[in-house]
């Protein structure tokens, strides 16, 4: 058996994983969080909602997403066949949809007319955008009001989605404010109102039912593999801020004790400047924050700190609880790209394969880069693409020096 | 390291009890706006007739505040105010007054970033009576509520509308000092109040403990505070007063006589209902 299977077992009936998790949250919360957790229960493992489940993501989502052999970018490196995961390939453009489509399905169990989101690059947003449209729910999206300047075209995609964005001028003006900001709304509407979190973070339930919805790449990734490859792979690597993408594909491979396990954070300006967004791979000091404990990125003082990153959904200085408990026990291993690194990916495997990835997902290629050039021809690495970079065209083309 | 005589919030809700007084708890945050005022507002308080103070600890992400209190943390935070200093103002407090007791309020992550034990052993040491941390209810409190109990700290828990009767239970259970019930849904300094149906909350929460009730979110006036004193053992004002400190931010000099006003009609107002 699996040294790692008591993981599969997590998180612990008050939504604990080992020190990290639970449900931090004030009073006023705790009802709609117990209400949730009792609907998702009631869900979960009921064959018909999972039927319902699975047919969306199969007709509107467009799953399976296809896992592509990039053969020539493995042949450039001179290392192990590096495969992408597709999931820029879905519907609204990245593999958050697996998970509003999932929360989205939770939020008309529950009668509530209403849903609101947090956002960084606005893939989330436009992802619960999309749903809400779809289901005819009332829809509204906090996002930082410095993330609204770098994403204008997620936006106004929003907008025309019937979505009101609300932009977030509190704090850094960044992800984690506008998760502050949709507490504070939730605390406010939590009658008629689900919150539809877009990460694996958050108070309990949010971080396994994220994680479950998530999973499905991960799944078929597994199959695909064994497919297309004849065996599992030699390594995974995927791109975490909150961490949602990266528990997606991982989580399916936690007991393949073989399968090595790559989790990239945002480097920023590098890890050692101090001005990144990457609290494992920089040991950030234990921390609460958004209902859960966690590595978290604070001053001396316990002030959460200011984070920086060149992608605005990998830029939040807390990550997911389980991905916290999975570094401390050495499942997966930790490490960040910086944002040139990120960027020379973002180029080259648009160059090289055709294919332009979204700058969160470039820091997973930039590292697998790096991890091929040590491996040999007949290893194999799967890199969560996690989503496609039309999005940031406009952050590229800046740093070019071009304007439109 | 048990202390025999009461705690300074039990014996102040005592003697409150026994003259049919309804307690006035004023909420301010430290270092807002700067952290040398702190300590004389603390005084100005007290002497417009403050029973507890609230003082909140500032937090760069108050998920549960509204506005107002979320730009008293910026301008706390702005000038370095940590949890040390809030610390260190609740001891020169003391210097001065030994009798009213001082509630730290506020979110874990400082706490956590401490250490509960060398918390919990600075706030005992420093003055503190009791400690509300938002965001960590009684079951994730865990051993830092005994912990807190072993320096003398009492651990103050928040109700809401919204907490189921089992959920009351057990939070009446695990809570001393006094209990804060939240009045509205929503952040701190929102809008309405309906006395009737706080009272109505009060009076099941009181068949199931012995432990003062006292109301935040909404109070604003001697008339909000009147219509809640008539239900609760306690009125908690945090967002009118923090409102006028941000008003007069320029000129802190004019903050403790603006304190003492709005307060000062808010003590009478509670008083006038006491006595008629």
């Amino acid at each position: 058996m699996s040294r790692f299977h008591d993981l599969t077992q997590l998180p612990d009936a008050r939504g604990h994983f080992g020190p990290y998790g639970g449900r931090f949250v004030s009073e006023t919360l705790s009802f709609a969080l117990e209400e949730l957790e009792n609907i998702y229960a009631s869900l979960k493992n009921d064959p018909e909602f999972q039927a319902e489940f699975d047919r969306d993501l199969k007709h509107y989502v467009g799953r399976p997403s296809p896992l592509y052999h990039a053969e020539r970018w493995s042949r450039e490196i001179g290392g192990a066949q590096i495969w992408l995961k597709r999931e820029d390939l879905n519907h609204t453009g990245a593999h958050k949809v697996n998970n509003t489509i999932g929360q989205a399905l939770l939020a008309k169990k529950s009668g509530k007319p209403r849903v609101i989101a947090e956002t960084g690059a606005g893939q989330h947003g436009v992802a619960t955008a999309t749903v809400a449209a779809r289901l005819g729910l009332k829809c509204e999206i906090y996002m930082g009001a410095e993330d609204v300047q770098r994403q204008k075209l997620n936006v106004y995609r929003m907008h025309l989605l019937g979505a009101k964005v609300v932009p977030v001028e509190s704090g850094s003006r960044t992800l984690k404010d506008a998760m502050n900001e949709a507490l504070r709304d939730w605390v406010t509407n939590v009658d008629d109102t689900f919150y539809i979190i877009g990460t694996v973070a958050g108070p309990h339930p949010y971080p396994m039912l994220v994680r479950d919805f998530s999973a499905v790449v991960g799944r078929e990734a597994r199959r695909q593999s064994l497919e297309q490859i004849g065996r599992l792979p030699d390594a995974l690597v995927a791109c975490v801020g909150g961490g949602s993408n990266a528990m997606g594909l991982f989580y399916p491979f936690v007991e393949d004790d073989d399968v090595a396990m790559y989790g990239v954070e945002a480097g920023g300006e590098g890890v050692a400047t101090g001005r990144h967004a990457a609290p494992l791979t920089a040991n950030a000091p234990r921390g609460v924050l958004h209902g859960n404990r966690t590595y978290l990125m604070s001053d001396e003082g316990g002030q959460v700190a200011d984070t920086q990153s060149i992608s605005a959904g990998l830029d939040y200085p807390g990550v997911g609880p389980e991905h916290a408990l999975w570094k401390d026990v050495g499942r997966v291993r930790y490490v960040a790209a910086d944002d040139n690194e990120v960027l020379a990916a973002f180029r080259e495997l648009t160059l090289v394969e055709g294919i332009m990835p979204a700058l969160e997902s470039a820091h997973a290629l930039a590292h697998a880069k790096k991890l091929a050039g040590e491996m040999s021809p007949d290893q194999h690495i799967v890199v969560n693409l996690s989503g496609r970079g039309d999005k940031d065209i406009h952050t590229v083309a800046e740093l070019d020096g071009i304007e439109f | 390291m048990n202390r025999t005589e009461p705690n300074r919030i039990d014996r102040r809700f005592a003697t409150l009890k026994a003259q049919g007084r309804t307690a006035l708890i004023p909420y301010i945050t430290a270092g807002d706006p700067a952290p040398a005022h702190t300590v004389e507002f603390m005084h100005a308080c007290v002497e417009a007739g403050a029973d507890v103070i609230e003082l909140g600890v500032p937090f760069s992400d108050p998920m549960a505040d509204g506005p107002v209190i979320q730009k008293a943390c910026e301008r706390a935070l702005k000038h370095g105010t940590r949890l040390q200093h809030v610390l260190e103002m609740v001891a020169e407090f003391r210097q001065r007054d030994s009798e009213t007791p001082v509630v730290l309020m506020g979110y874990l992550n400082p706490i956590e970033r401490m250490g509960y034990d060398v918390f919990a052993e600075q706030a005992q040491t420093c003055g503190v009576d009791g400690v509300l941390v938002v965001d960590m209810p009684p079951e994730e409190a865990g051993d830092n509520a005994a912990l807190f109990a072993a320096h003398g700290l009492q651990s103050i828990f928040l109700l809401a509308p919204t907490t189921s009767d089992a959920r009351a239970r057990a939070i009446c259970e695990h809570g001393e000092g006094y209990l804060y019930y939240v009045s509205l849904k929503g952040v701190t300094g929102a809008a309405t109040l309906d006395a009737d149906a706080v009272g109505e909350q009060l009076s099941k929460l009181r068949q199931v403990t012995e432990l003062p009730l006292c109301v935040g979110f909404g109070i604003r006036d001697g008339a909000t505070a009147a219509a809640i004193g008539r239900v609760a053992d306690g009125v908690i004002v945090g967002s009118a007063l923090v409102g006028r400190i941000a008003e007069r931010a320029d000129d802190p000099a004019s903050i403790p006589a603006a304190l003492k006003s709005i307060l000062g009609e808010m003590r009478e107002a509670l008083d006038r209902d006491a006595v008629s």
